[in-house]
């Protein structure tokens, strides 16, 4: 167990400040989060809108750049990096979009796509290119002939496959997928859930994977975090979290996702009220003005995550007293 | 319980001319609406359930899209019934809003920015109900206050981009409601709202149409919303209805291998993890959904239909009765 995570984020804040030109307050998107991502690996990021999920992906890459906080990729701190330095260790991630009809270039082959990132990365010859590209779009289960056909003649289950693809070619050992099935349809959704799990199983991928959907991240992932107002909330081994959830958001999060099975709503817990702004999160625990467990105390202090089981972690002050509830 | 339904609609079919050529998006639609009931029309993309509505309320892009054959009984407000595919643009404006209200997927667009959303909702009270602004405008907050806004005075001066996803959605709730509609079609209301949001406006749309005995045709995709909300439920898939029926049977006793497939699709919580420890692969629909141009012969399933043989491929087939009203476009139904 004392091998190093590929990935390793500590303390990650990321303030996004008005512009010189326009008056308005502070965002703060995230807000000290800390996670690890072993080797060969799956770790879910899940919130709703405002929770952080998507800027922490991007902080990864270093697509934003962070407050304060570290991440550390291969033991690497990517937040120092000079920028040549920092292309190097890119080139060793990549990053699968959410919506699979913006993603790729209507001007270029699948082919020219799929080889774009390589011909960057200096693979020569073209020859090399072509057999890396090909052997890609077999893996995700593609045609071969889709090499010399355009992105519009593809279905976005497809098209998905393709950005995956890409992605694949370049043999990265971290890729970070920000919602990639929330735009297909689900009988496609799950599909591209199977692809990806086998390929991560196949190739012992490490992966950062995106979704506000709890139901989505449940087969994929090894260890699932639920993010609220740029701040987690709770993490856990997914089989233990969707088994025994310990914070009241995870919990009406959870109760909240509608099942196809007449009659289950009426046990439905409702969380009343808005998500606030993460430019004026309320103070102590963020998510304290929607719980319904929330007590004076809560507004005083950010609760710490604190170890409840083996790699359960939970930031509620009152987790011990709610256990009951379930 | 012989009242005749709000909505009765007949044969449908709405073509878009592509290319010179026409194409159907629904084909053969027939549906009913009973008042203070709610239908969930529910399909993939492309599967013809937006078309459905838009061809109701007579809002298909003029230039492409027409209901070509087919009836849409309506009964209104007033207790006459009319056939809304022979009305002219004029008569339908004045239904549209008034006896027949709209909700849409994008609350932010379906919403003008340039004027408050008092204004917004006080609108059609003043074009249909004739009232005076001052009239108007007090309905307006009254009917904020009742989808759930607080302090609805304040919400009703102020503008679409100062509230939030949620509130927004309540006030084009609000809006529909102004008239008294009998019949709410509700087009993805939920589905560009996060979860814990999208729980509250379900809780909404149930409470008020319980209220107001109205009767709710509700469009989605997602089929735990179905469950939630709709006492009966049609599938489609390619433009036709490939069953139809009361939810809790059909969700229980699917007899058509899409909708059993479709269910089968939806991750349940908690279970995808037996699977994963099992090594076993999530259920899939194998293929895609096939283009409206170029539909397979016979039953537009049949491609991607583990059951399938030749002649599911030889001509459509028709809507069955399986028993209690349950309607399924599969002749293998009874082996399923």
């Amino acid at each position: 167990m004392s091998e190093q995570p590929l990935l390793a984020v500590s303390g990650l804040t990321k303030h996004f400040k008005p512009s010189t030109f326009s008056r308005g307050p502070v965002v703060r998107a995230i807000e000290d989060v800390s996670f690890e991502v072993p080797r060969g690996t799956v770790v879910g990021l899940v919130g709703e809108s405002g929770s952080g999920k998507t800027t922490i992906g991007r902080s990864v890459l270093r697509l934003v750049e962070p407050t304060s906080g570290a991440v550390r990729f291969d033991g690497v701190d990517m937040t120092a990096l000079p920028p040549s330095e920092l292309r190097r260790q890119r080139a060793r991630m990549q990053y699968i979009f959410q919506d699979p009809f913006a993603s790729l270039s209507p001007r270029m082959t699948i082919g020219q796509i799929l080889m774009e990132g390589l011909e960057i990365q200096g693979m020569r010859p073209r020859e090399a290119r072509v057999a890396r590209a090909k052997a890609a779009l077999a893996a995700v289960e593609l045609p071969a002939d889709a090499f010399d056909r355009y992105a519009h003649e593809f279905s976005g289950g497809q098209r998905q496959r393709i950005g995956i693809a890409r992605a694949l070619a370049l043999e990265p050992e971290l890729i970070v997928a920000d919602e990639p099935v929330s735009a297909l349809d689900v009988s496609i959704q799950a599909q591209i859930i199977n692809l990806l799990r086998d390929l991560q199983q196949r190739l012992g991928l490490t992966m950062l994977f995106i979704s506000h959907d709890l139901a989505v991240v449940e087969y994929i992932c090894d260890t699932v975090i639920v993010l609220y107002l740029g701040r987690v909330m709770e993490m856990a081994p997914a089989a233990e979290l969707y088994a025994n959830p310990r914070h009241p958001y995870t919990r009406a999060l959870l109760s909240a996702i509608p099942e196809p099975v007449p009659g289950r709503a009426k046990q439905r817990q409702v969380l009343v009220g808005d998500i606030p702004s993460p430019a004026n999160p309320p103070s102590g625990c963020v998510f304290r003005t929607r719980c319904p467990h929330a007590a004076a105390a809560c507004a005083n202090t950010v609760p710490p995550l604190d170890n409840v089981a083996q790699a359960h972690r939970v930031a509620c002050i009152r987790r011990e007293e709610l256990a009951g509830l379930a | 319980m012989t009242v005749a339904p709000v909505l009765d609609i007949r044969n449908m079919q709405t073509v878009f001319r592509i290319g010179g050529r026409d194409i159907a998006a629904v084909t053969d639609l027939t549906l009913t609406v009973e008042p203070g009931e709610t239908v969930a029309l529910v399909g993939e993309s492309g599967s013809g359930k937006s078309v459905t509505s838009l061809s109701i309320l007579g809002l298909l892009p003029k230039k492409v899209g027409r209901l070509a054959q087919g009836s849409v009984a309506f009964r209104g407000k007033s207790g006459e019934t009319r056939d809304l595919a022979k009305l002219d643009a004029e008569a339908l404006r004045r239904v549209r809003g008034n006896d027949i209200a709209m909700v849409f997927q994008e609350p932010m667009t379906s919403l003008n920015p340039v004027y408050t959303v008092g204004e917004q909702i006080a609108e059609p009270i003043r074009i249909h109900l004739g009232r005076s602004h001052r009239e108007a405008a007090a309905d307006a907050v009254r009917l904020l206050a009742d989808v759930g806004i607080p302090d609805p005075e304040r919400r009703a001066r102020q503008y679409p981009h100062e509230l939030s996803g949620g509130m927004r959605q309540r006030a084009t709730i609000a809006m529909a409601l102004a008239c008294n509609p009998s019949l709410l079609i509700a087009d993805e209301p939920t589905t560009a709202l996060d979860v814990t949001i999208q729980a509250q406006i379900l809780d909404l749309l149930a409470r008020l149409q319980r209220e107001r005995g109205m009767a709710m045709l509700f469009v989605t995709h997602n089929l735990g919303v179905v469950a939630e909300i709709a006492d009966r439920v049609a599938v489609m898939y390619a433009g036709r209805i490939v069953e139809t029926g009361r939810v809790a049977e059909v969700f229980a006793h699917p007899r058509h291998l899409y909708t059993k497939g479709l269910l089968r699709s939806v991750p349940r919580l908690g279970e995808a993890s037996a699977l994963k420890a099992a090594g076993t692969p999530l259920p899939t629909i194998a293929g895609a959904v096939p283009s409206l141009s170029n539909l397979p012969a016979g039953c537009s399933f049949a491609p991607r239909c583990p059951y399938a043989i030749s002649a599911c491929s030889a001509a459509v087939p028709p809507l069955t009765d399986t028993g209690d009203g349950q309607l399924s476009r599969c002749i293998r139904w009874q082996e399923i």
